[in-house]
This record gives C-alpha cells, sequence and structure tokens, in this order.
C-alpha cells in the first residue's frame, strides 16, 4: 500500500514586478498551477504613471525548497524585472481590505457595531437590517472580526487579498 | 529609408536580417499573407514538412546539429496544436526555436473562428516567451527579441503568434537595427568569490568527477574544448548526461560513459563514490539521480548553469554558479594556472574495478541478431564519416546511446526531457538540411518510426539522404521491458502489431530499402546503406525480447544497478511504481 506524504509548509508573501503586456497575469499563476505550488492570495494593479509596469503580491505557502524554487522559476519569466520575498527579507507591513455584510435588528446588531467600534471597522452602507463594514489590516485582524460576525448575522465576506511593502526607507 | 511594408513582408525582412536561411513549415489559411509574401524569394529557404510536429522537430535537429536557431511556421488552429509536442520538446531539451503561428484576425479572437485555437495560452508553458501581435509595427522589435531570448541564456523556444489582419495591414519599415527592449540580460559569469571556492574545492578533491550535460552543447564549441582542458589539468574522471554527449571524446581513457538509469557501472558508482560533483550545464534529473536521498551521499556538489531555476531544484548543492558554461569554465582555468590537484590514484583504480564489471556486455544469440550489436556494427562501419545521429525514444535510443561513440559536440540528437517518439525522422532531415555533407542517421524503433513516419515524403522531396535505421524487435520495446520487469510480463498493449513492410514502405516514398535478417546480412546491409546516394530505410530485425542493461530500476539507487544476468524479481513494490 501506498500514501500521499505531506511536508512541512512555510508562507511566504512575494512581490513581483512585472511589465505591464498581455497575458502576464495569467504566465505567472499559469506558472503556479502547472508547477503545483499554491496560491492563497493574489493582488496586481499597474503602479506607474505610463501603465508599463505593475505589482504583483502573492501569498504563497509550500516547503522551503520549493518556496526557493517558486522565486527563480518566476525571476526566469522575461517580463519578470524583480522578484522579493518579503518573508525572507523582513519585516514588512501587510494590508488587506475586507467588505463584511452583517445582518440583524435588536441586540445582535448594537453588539456588531460596537465590535467594529473596536476594530476601526467603518460602515460604509447601512439599512435598518443591515451593514457593510469596512476593514483594512493584517489577514489575522480581519479573520478576527469575520469569526465574531458569524453569530452577528454575517452574510458576505469580500476581501482583496494582501498587498506588502518593506519597512523602514528603502526599496526592497 | 523609411517605407510602409505589410507584416508579412516586414516577418520575412526580419528573418533575412536575423540570419536564417531555413524554415520549416505548413500552411495553411491563416498564413497564406506570410506564404505570399515567401513566395519566390530565394533568400530564406522553406522546407515543406508533412506534419507540424514534424516542423518543430526538424527545427529542432537542425539547430541542435548547427548551433543555429531553428525557424518553424505553421498555420493557426491545428497547425499550432501539432507543432506544440515539438514546442514542448524543445523546452525540456533547451532548443533556440523561433516559432511563427498565423491566427485568425484580431476582431474573430475568441469567437470560435474557424481554425482558432488560443495559441498563446496553449503554449505558454512550454515556450520560453510567447507573444500575440497586435500591431505590424511591433513585428521587427519583437522577431528581434524573440530571437535574442531563444539564443541566449538558457536556450528555447519562443512562439510569436501573429493574427491574419496583423500580416495584411502595413507599418513603416526601415533597414536600421530594430529598437530592442533591454529587458532580458541573463547572467553568465561567476564572480570572484565563487570561481575561487570552486578552484579551491577541485584542488582539494581526492574522487572528483566532472558530470556533464547538454549546457555544454548549447554553450558552443569553446565549451566543449575547455572542458576538456579543465579534465587535462584535473584529471577527474567524465561522466554525461543523455543530452551532454559528445562533449567529451568517448574514447578518452577517463571518460566513464553515460551516467543515470542506463548508464554505466562505472559512471554510476563514481558518482555515488565521489567526494566531489562538479555539475557543468546539466540538471539532476531523475533520470540520472535515482533515488534522490541515496544520491550522491559522501560528496560536495558544484553547480554550474545558466538557469538559476535548474538550481536546488531536486538536489541541494553546496556551490552554485549560475553562468554560461563557456565562460565559467574559462574562469575557472585562468584561476587554476599551473595549479596541481590531488594524487587521484587511488581514486582511478576504484574506477578502473568498477569499468572490469563490463556493464555494457551483452550475450551473443545465433538465432537472432543482438540490438546492442547491431548498433556497434553501425558504429564501426560509420566512425570515420563522422556522422550525426539522432534517435526516436524507447530501447534504441538507449542502445545507440550505450553503443554508439561520440568525439564531438552537436553529433547527436535525441528527445532527452521529454521523450518524444517521433523525434528522430524529422530531426535527422533537419540535420541534414543543416549538414548537406554528413552522414546523418536515424536510429529509430519499429514503434517510434511510425509517429512521423509521414515525414519520408520530406526528405524525398527535398533529395535529403537520410539513413533511417530501424532496430526492429516488433515491440515497444521499452514498455515490454518494464512490463516484464514490474508487472510480471503482462505485456499490455505493448505489442507492435501490423507493423507494415519498411522495405515497400521505403520504396513507395521512393527511397531505398533494406532488410536486414541476419547477422551474416548485417555489415553488408549496413555498408549498403552508407554506400546509396539517397535516403534509405534499413529494416533490421533484432532479438525480440533483448532488454536494455545495464538499468537502475525505478526508485533505486546508483548502487542498485540490474546487469546482463541478474536475477530480477519481476514486480516492484508500489512506492517504486509510482516513480515516473
Amino acid at each position: 500500500m501506498m500514501h500521499i506524504k505531506q511536508e512541512a509548509e512555510e508562507r511566504h508573501v512575494l512581490t513581483i514586478t512585472v511589465d505591464n503586456e498581455a497575458g502576464i497575469l495569467a504566465k505567472i499563476a499559469g506558472l503556479f498551477t502547472a508547477r503545483g505550488y499554491n496560491i492563497d492570495s493574489l493582488t496586481v494593479a499597474d503602479i506607474t504613471e505610463n501603465h508599463a509596469v505593475s505589482r504583483i503580491t502573492i501569498v504563497t505557502h509550500g516547503p522551503p525548497s520549493q518556496i526557493d524554487q517558486i522565486h527563480a522559476q518566476l525571476e526566469r519569466l522575461v517580463p519578470v524585472h524583480k522578484v522579493v520575498d518579503l518573508t525572507e527579507v523582513g519585516p514588512y507591513v501587510q494590508r488587506e481590505l475586507a467588505l463584511i455584510k452583517v445582518t440583524g435588528v435588536g441586540e445582535k446588531r448594537v453588539e456588531a457595531l460596537r465590535i467594529a467600534g473596536v476594530f476601526r471597522a467603518r460602515p460604509v452602507d447601512t439599512t435598518t437590517g443591515s451593514f457593510i463594514f469596512e476593514l483594512t489590516g493584517a489577514p489575522d485582524k480581519i479573520d478576527s472580526f469575520v469569526a465574531l460576525m458569524r453569530d452577528l448575522g454575517l452574510v458576505e465576506v469580500g476581501r482583496t487579498g494582501i498587498v506588502a511593502m518593506i519597512r523602514g526607507q528603502h526599496e526592497a | 529609408m523609411t517605407e510602409e511594408r505589410s507584416g508579412a513582408n516586414i516577418l520575412v525582412e526580419s528573418l533575412v536580417k536575423q540570419g536564417v536561411e531555413v524554415v520549416f513549415g505548413y500552411p495553411g489559411g491563416a498564413v497564406l499573407p506570410i506564404y505570399d509574401a515567401l513566395f519566390g524569394d530565394e533568400r530564406l529557404r522553406h522546407i515543406l514538412v508533412r506534419h507540424e510536429a514534424g516542423a518543430a522537430h526538424a527545427a529542432e535537429g537542425y539547430a541542435r546539429s548547427t548551433g543555429k536557431p531553428g525557424v518553424v511556421l505553421v498555420t493557426s488552429g491545428p497547425g499550432a496544436t501539432n507543432a506544440i509536442t515539438g514546442i514542448a520538446d524543445a523546452f525540456m531539451d533547451s532548443i533556440p526555436l523561433v516559432i511563427i503561428t498565423g491566427q485568425v484576425p484580431t476582431g474573430l479572437i475568441g469567437s470560435d473562428a474557424f481554425q482558432e485555437a488560443d495559441t498563446v495560452g496553449i503554449s505558454r508553458h512550454c515556450t520560453k516567451h510567447n507573444y500575440l501581435v497586435k500591431d505590424p509595427s511591433e513585428l521587427a522589435a519583437i522577431i528581434d527579441e524573440a530571437f535574442q531570448i531563444a539564443t541566449s541564456g538558457r536556450p528555447g523556444p519562443v512562439l510569436i503568434d501573429i493574427p491574419k489582419d496583423v500580416q495584411i495591414a502595413s507599418a513603416p519599415w526601415n533597414d536600421a537595427p530594430a529598437q530592442r527592449r533591454q529587458r532580458y540580460a541573463p547572467r553568465t559569469e561567476g564572480s570572484a568569490e565563487e570561481i575561487a571556492q570552486a578552484v579551491e574545492m577541485i584542488a582539494q578533491a581526492k574522487a572528483p568527477v566532472l558530470y556533464t550535460g547538454g549546457g555544454v552543447i548549447n554553450s558552443g564549441p569553446r565549451a566543449t574544448a575547455l572542458l576538456r582542458e579543465l579534465q587535462e589539468k584535473t584529471g577527474a574522471p567524465v561522466t554525461s548526461t543523455l543530452m551532454g554527449l559528445g562533449a567529451f571524446p568517448a574514447d578518452h581513457p577517463d571518460w566513464l560513459g553515460m551516467l543515470g538509469m542506463h548508464g554505466t557501472y562505472e559512471a554510476n558508482l563514481a558518482m555515488n563514490q565521489a567526494d566531489l560533483i562538479v555539475c557543468i550545464g546539466a540538471r539532476f534529473d531523475d533520470r540520472v539521480t535515482g533515488r534522490l536521498d541515496a544520491f550522491a551521499p559522501n560528496s560536495e556538489k558544484i553547480h554550474i548553469d545558466i538557469d538559476r531555476a535548474s538550481i536546488n531544484k531536486t538536489v541541494p548543492v553546496d556551490l552554485p554558479i549560475i553562468g554560461d558554461c563557456a565562460k565559467v569554465l574559462d574562469q575557472i582555468l585562468t584561476l587554476w594556472g599551473d595549479r596541481k590537484g590531488q594524487d587521484l590514484t587511488a581514486w582511478k583504480a576504484r574506477v578502473q574495478e568498477w569499468r572490469g564489471k563490463d556493464s555494457l556486455y551483452f550475450p551473443l544469440s545465433d538465432k537472432a541478431i543482438m540490438p546492442q550489436l547491431a548498433v556497434q556494427r553501425l558504429f564501426e562501419l560509420t566512425k570515420d564519416k563522422n556522422p550525426v545521429i539522432s534517435t526516436e525514444v524507447g530501447q534504441h535510443q538507449m542502445w545507440a546511446a550505450q553503443y554508439f561513440h561520440f568525439f564531438g559536440p552537436n553529433k547527436w540528437l535525441t528527445s532527452g526531457g521529454l521523450g518524444t517518439m517521433g523525434y528522430g525522422l524529422p530531426a535527422a532531415i533537419g540535420a541534414q538540411l543543416g549538414n548537406p555533407d554528413s552522414l546523418v542517421i536515424d536510429i529509430a524503433g519499429d514503434a517510434s518510426i511510425q509517429m512521423n513516419i509521414q515525414e519520408l515524403g520530406t526528405a524525398t522531396q527535398y533529395r535529403l539522404p537520410v539513413k533511417v535505421f530501424i532496430l526492429n524487435n516488433e515491440w515497444m520495446g521499452m514498455v515490454r521491458q518494464w512490463q516484464e520487469l514490474t508487472y510480471e510480463s503482462r505485456y499490455s498493449q505493448s505489442y507492435s502489431d501490423s507493423l507494415p513492410d519498411f522495405v515497400k514502405l521505403a520504396e513507395a516514398y521512393g527511397w531505398k530499402g533494406i532488410r536486414i535478417e541476419n547477422e551474416s546480412q548485417l555489415d553488408a546491409g549496413i555498408q549498403e546503406m552508407i554506400d546509396y546516394d539517397g535516403p534509405v530505410i534499413v529494416d533490421c530485425l533484432v532479438a525480440k525480447e533483448s532488454n536494455c542493461f545495464p538499468m537502475i530500476p525505478s526508485g533505486a539507487a546508483h548502487t542498485e544497478m540490474i546487469l546482463y544476468g541478474d536475477t530480477v524479481a519481476g514486480t516492484m513494490d508500489d512506492e517504486a511504481k509510482a516513480l515516473v
């Protein structure tokens, strides 16, 4: 009998600067699927005035040797300018934005609003029976908030995935 | 002077500018404007293949045997998808190709138009880079960059998908050099510290091995010369992967032969017992390493490779040097100077002992021609002509690697990484075009040769005197061998039933056909093939159930080789069966 073995895994945050050309996102996301790597979240937007360069933030997890391969494989792509493994280079700041819809009346509604205050989540839409909260922060903060809302009428969650940047005065 | 030219015209001019002489292709609706631009143009020689896979493999054979990039031109949809196998093959084996595919007009992309396929999407992970050209004014720069990317760094295939309207629309064109984007600049040299450390490690080694691969061939003839120089200076024995054969002369006393699954006993034992492995342009492929946790357990490893992603991929190394083989070898040799390494007498004595196993021994048979013997005789009778050899994939390929010997680069064309049956015939055609005066032989098997048999017509059309030497054992021999060794001889679908009469098939295509049925006809048949001034198929009937030994079974270590005469269990545990 044979069973599939699992290896110990690490979470890494990578930022990738790329030429903003057609198909680049498919190329990068496809590299992850083709080689069996994981994507936990992926964000992308162009960051230059002439829209020529985009910055992609990918959160991945895998065994350390695989993380090194991901780095190398990404760097091998022609339109990729630079890959930075923030987890490796660290420390870094990571932020994610979430929209969280909660419905409820009475006690639960008051409690939801009170907890939102504690988390500095902002109501961006309100009806007499619902809120949409906007919350920015590190992923675990959003996780905690969402977990608390589950008992208070959570209906829907939308998250952007993180953007991240190295701390201090220098570019990574 | 700037003038308006059509996209198709700009493409043709750009190819000429790149020094392209031969294009392997097949016309179709979405490339008609390009074929019209080629019409009557004497500067580019178009070779009409019979199937687009043939075009890609022929371009590979041309590239591998000449060192120049191979160019492919095919239509959209099925034209492109048929070429994909050859493109994936070139990607695995680092062969520089530029593939031009036609595409449906820009406005129809995504509409499921006739002969539409998402070529850029399909080829994304088997090309080094690819482009969809949306404006003819981008063409010149894209083609220029495509050739740069295909041929520099770790070489590979680059695909350019050109919609039909972009081929017809016009854009300004002038003879000035294209404005290439300066964005691809692979690292080619090692740092001073790395070179110093490498020299120190080599100088200290008491049991070193040079483990070389296709990267030495790709780097060019200079890398081959420098490898020989490094070997002379250090005295280290040399082994090579399948792809690297020819980089080091096979008649040298320190040549160990090929390593890996069907490598020699001395090569694999030397790797296992070495205290230093210098890997030059190879990538620790699973066919080379065998079981990873038992691979070269006591050695330090230096890995010279131009592709950073090849380093530490499967085997962690002590000193990676990212760079071009020739440049790094040159750096090492310069620093080495007149240094003397350690005394290797004891190490070489051990190697000699392993050689004593005579791992390539095979028993002769009085009933049938042993396939190994057929390759040996083919080698003996053709070696003075310094032939170019291509192969298909399977047992015959391994026998060719074991019993045919190479003395220089670019003479050995085989599908190593992807293992593509049907590679050999079109590759031989491409090689013959690039080397019109050479003897080019495809060593084939009865099953593989049928995978691109239609290319016989291509050789006929262009009067290419390629030779196809079929080791005909009426089996998909390697599949049969694995079934014998791991599935208790349950020969599921591996018998080559209903084989054609290869002699008649040859004649039907205007080739000469020769059948060799017994050992007494072997030399004469080979000689007749060599002497015939045109294409020949030799149908050499060989012993039907010979196995390819030595062999490291899947999932075993280098020390667990099976040699001829060893008893084989006939089954394997599931862990071993699950390996490739």
